[in-house]
């Protein structure tokens, strides 16, 4: 097969290219440069596409003997990815920008572009499996659960997943890095890239606020509705965050107080203690399915943050713009922010995918949590 | 590298000496450099003093441009204007634009035409209005993108009215067209040895007797002060005779070079009646570059090289992103026409086995990129 393989300048897609080219495949190796305005060098885990990372993929294609090019998608990755991820906070939600990049870039604009110029395939370095099944290319949990990419690849269809090709998913990170130093190859040893790429110094906040400004507003509790901080912009604080939150007034029980709730409208962001981040019910929107259409209620597995826990829950697809999948969860889970994606696995197959709106806790559960703190 | 320029050179590798020492292997290797020296003046039409070597053609453009304006500027701190042409290779624009930026240089970009040809009247007025601000003036010889041949003569007779130094990229001319440095009236010109058939890494900047240049590397004083660092005897021997070599079979090369690219151009338009022939009537055999409209120029380049042909877009930048050419920016295209177009180059080696090649891949080629293209578009 002629195989477009998509080269980041790390260990994981140079070991993926290696592979492809094993295997017999005729590679061409592809460079995506993200950013308009590349760092000279890479600083610490971050950033997928400075100048010192596109040198090291093509050292890696030069090692595999195989062409490399560089694709410049820079200009449509900030349209729908960098943009997106700044009117998703203003909206007071929370993006995952790699679920973005993949459905909108890396398995869209540059699949496409590979198909119409004569490839067969594009081979990445994600750690997930595609497993013929009965009604075609399924996707699958990768075998290391440590390094499981899967939640970031729920946004691919049928046909993008049947041209997909993720020669990582049945190895581990360390038989990974193993092999890269037995082929010799130097990015070996390179740290993997955890953050969002295009805020390269890792300071979300203050790259949000560069952009969407600074506007003071009060920090409530939950609970008591009583005034305990103030912040500089609601759209910069997240659901289940803890960190740099500032308080001025403790709990009374000196408890730790999380972000329960974020009001963009009123510019209030409510704090409160970690119960009340628990929730058993997830109403989502967009969704993408993975393979054939589901049946409109199902049992699965349901996961919302990247190599986050997953917990049973009984699903509903709804004939509803606003909110076509609903999820029952049978047991609570914290932290669930709008914006990011609802998950659906049934065993290691990844169903789908949607993006969460809203999330609460189901009456039958609120009560419990009532009588709890009545005994209390 | 020619045959001639690899004997020349691995004469030399075996053989230990510096050419500024006074020993006698150093001795030994002078006599190599400056018979070198000798042979590039006389393939050129120059002296053998006005011969600088560098480390290649950017640096004989970088010491141009920033030793000419130095100079001139010491001279007379009114003279900090710099016309260059707006179709300029890197190795002069990019040094241009450096000057603007920490030396206050005032920089003029001069048209082209549709063509690429040099708008000599824009260049004449500017003279007229600005003679005695003027620093130099930079054109090159024959584009290194489209390959149109710059009027020369005119520019050097309007600037010899008003005493002005002109210095010229001549990386792509010398190659195909015969040199008289001396008739020519160039302050400066650069010169490259990997264009004909040389090393990498070796070129000269050719100086004028008349013309004073300041120097931009400072150290040991080699080439007149003008280019200190230990001379390379070896490279400079082959740039010798791949240059000697070159400019012998001139004549009938570029003929053949001449008539290929014609029969290129044919099989081009044959297969794809929409493409545009870039560049003017008078043009490097050398290159033939097209616009292909719909198509996107990386994806065509992409495709011929797995088809086995080297063709080349026009510049990238450090991340290896294809830009769009400034060139057929400055000639009126708009940026996705830019983003269409293709070069190919022609040398001595290329045959009409070559021409079959391309005439075979290029439908399947532009069918696909078109399909590319469209895709960008939407």
């Amino acid at each position: 097969m002629k195989v477009l393989a998509a080269l980041s300048g790390g260990v994981d897609s140079a070991v993926a290219a290696a592979r492809c080219v094993d295997a017999g495949h005729d590679v061409t190796a592809v460079h995506l440069a993200l950013s308009q305005t590349p760092e000279a060098r890479r600083s610490g885990a971050r950033g997928c596409c400075s100048l010192e990372d596109s040198r090291d993929a093509r050292r890696v294609a030069d090692m595999l003997g195989i062409p490399y090019y560089v694709w410049d998608v820079a200009d449509k990755f900030s349209e729908e990815v960098v943009d997106d991820f700044i009117a998703e906070y203003a909206a007071g939600r929370t993006p995952n920008p790699c679920l973005r990049c993949n459905e909108r870039i890396k398995f869209a604009a540059v699949l496409e572009r590979a198909i119409a110029l004569g490839f067969d395939a594009v081979c990445t370095g994600h750690y997930a499996r595609i497993v013929n099944g009965p009604a075609g290319a399924e996707l699958h949990r990768a075998v290391d659960p440590a390094k499981d990419q899967s939640y970031v690849l729920a946004v691919l269809t049928p046909t993008q997943i049947s041209y997909s090709m993720f020669p990582l998913g049945d190895s581990t990170k360390d038989e990974v890095r193993a092999e890269a130093a037995a082929r010799g190859l130097l990015v070996a040893e390179k740290a993997d890239s955890h953050d969002i790429c295009f805020i390269p110094n890792g300071d979300t906040k203050g790259w949000l606020q560069e952009r969407l400004g600074v506007s003071e507003g009060e920090i409530r509790d939950a609970l008591s509705g009583e005034v305990v901080g103030a912040h500089d912009g609601a759209h910069a604080y997240t659901v289940g965050q803890r960190r740099g939150l500032g308080l001025d007034v403790s709990a009374p029980d000196r408890a730790r107080r999380y972000v329960v709730d974020v009001d963009i409208k009123t510019n209030t962001v409510m704090v409160g203690p970690p119960v009340l981040l628990d929730v058993d019910f997830i109403s989502a929107q967009r969704p993408i399915w993975c393979g054939p259409v589901p049946p409109d209620a199902m049992t699965v597995a349901v996961q919302v943050r990247a190599h986050g826990e997953t917990v049973p829950a009984e699903v509903t697809i709804l004939d509803s713009a606003e909110s076509p999948v609903i999820a029952h969860l049978t047991d609570t889970i914290r932290g669930v922010a709008a914006g990011q994606a609802l998950v659906m696995y049934d065993g290691t197959r990844v169903v789908g995918s949607a993006t969460i709106s809203r999330s609460s806790r189901s009456p039958r559960s609120s009560q419990a949590l009532a009588d709890r703190s009545a005994r209390a | 590298m020619s045959e001639v320029a690899i004997a020349a050179m691995t004469a030399e590798l075996a053989v230990v000496g510096n050419p500024s020492s006074l020993h006698a292997a150093g001795r030994r290797a002078r006599k190599v450099v400056e018979q070198s020296r000798e042979l590039v003046a006389q393939a050129l039409g120059a002296q053998p003093a006005d011969v600088i070597f560098t480390g290649g053609g950017t640096e004989a453009d970088n010491l141009a441009v920033l030793g000419l304006f130095r100079a001139r500027r010491a001279a007379n701190p009114d003279r900090i204007r710099v016309l260059a042409s707006a179709v300029e290779h890197h190795a002069v624009l990019d040094p241009v634009q450096a000057l603007a930026i920490n030396e206050g240089a005032i920089v003029e970009w001069l048209p082209v035409d549709a063509d690429g040809c040099l708008d000599v009247g824009a260049l004449a007025a500017l003279l007229a209005d600005h003679a005695d601000s003027i620093a130099f003036v930079a054109i090159m010889t024959a584009n290194n993108e489209i390959g149109t041949r710059q009027p020369m003569a005119e520019v050097v007779r309007v600037c010899a009215a008003y005493d002005i130094p002109v210095h010229s990229d001549a990386v792509q001319s010398v190659a195909w067209d015969a040199w008289d440095f001396a008739a020519s009236g160039l302050a400066t010109a650069a010169v490259s040895a990997h264009k004909v058939g040389g090393p990498h890494g070796v070129g000269a900047l050719l100086v004028s007797r008349t013309t004073t240049i300041a120097p931009v590397l400072f150290g040991g004083g080699q080439e007149r002060g003008v280019r200190s660092g230990t001379l390379d005897a070896p490279g400079i021997a082959a740039f010798a005779a791949a240059l000697t070599d070159t400019v012998a079979s001139l004549d009938s090369r570029s003929q053949r070079v001449r008539a290929l690219r014609e029969e290129l151009i044919a099989v081009v338009h044959e297969v794809d009646d929409t493409a545009v022939l870039n560049g003017s009537a008078d043009c490097l055999p050398s290159i033939a570059h097209f616009s292909f409209p719909g198509c996107e120029g990386d994806a065509l380049l992409m495709l011929l090289d797995a088809a086995g042909v080297e063709c080349s877009t026009g510049s990238a930048c450090t991340a290896g992103v294809p830009e769009p050419s400034h060139v057929l920016l400055a000639m009126g295209a708009s940026p996705a026409t830019a983003r269409a177009s293709l070069r190919f180059s022609l040398g001595a080696t290329s045959t009409q086995a070559d021409i079959a090649a391309l005439a075979d891949a290029l439908p399947g080629v532009l069918a696909r990129a078109r399909r590319a293209g469209q895709m960008v578009a939407r």
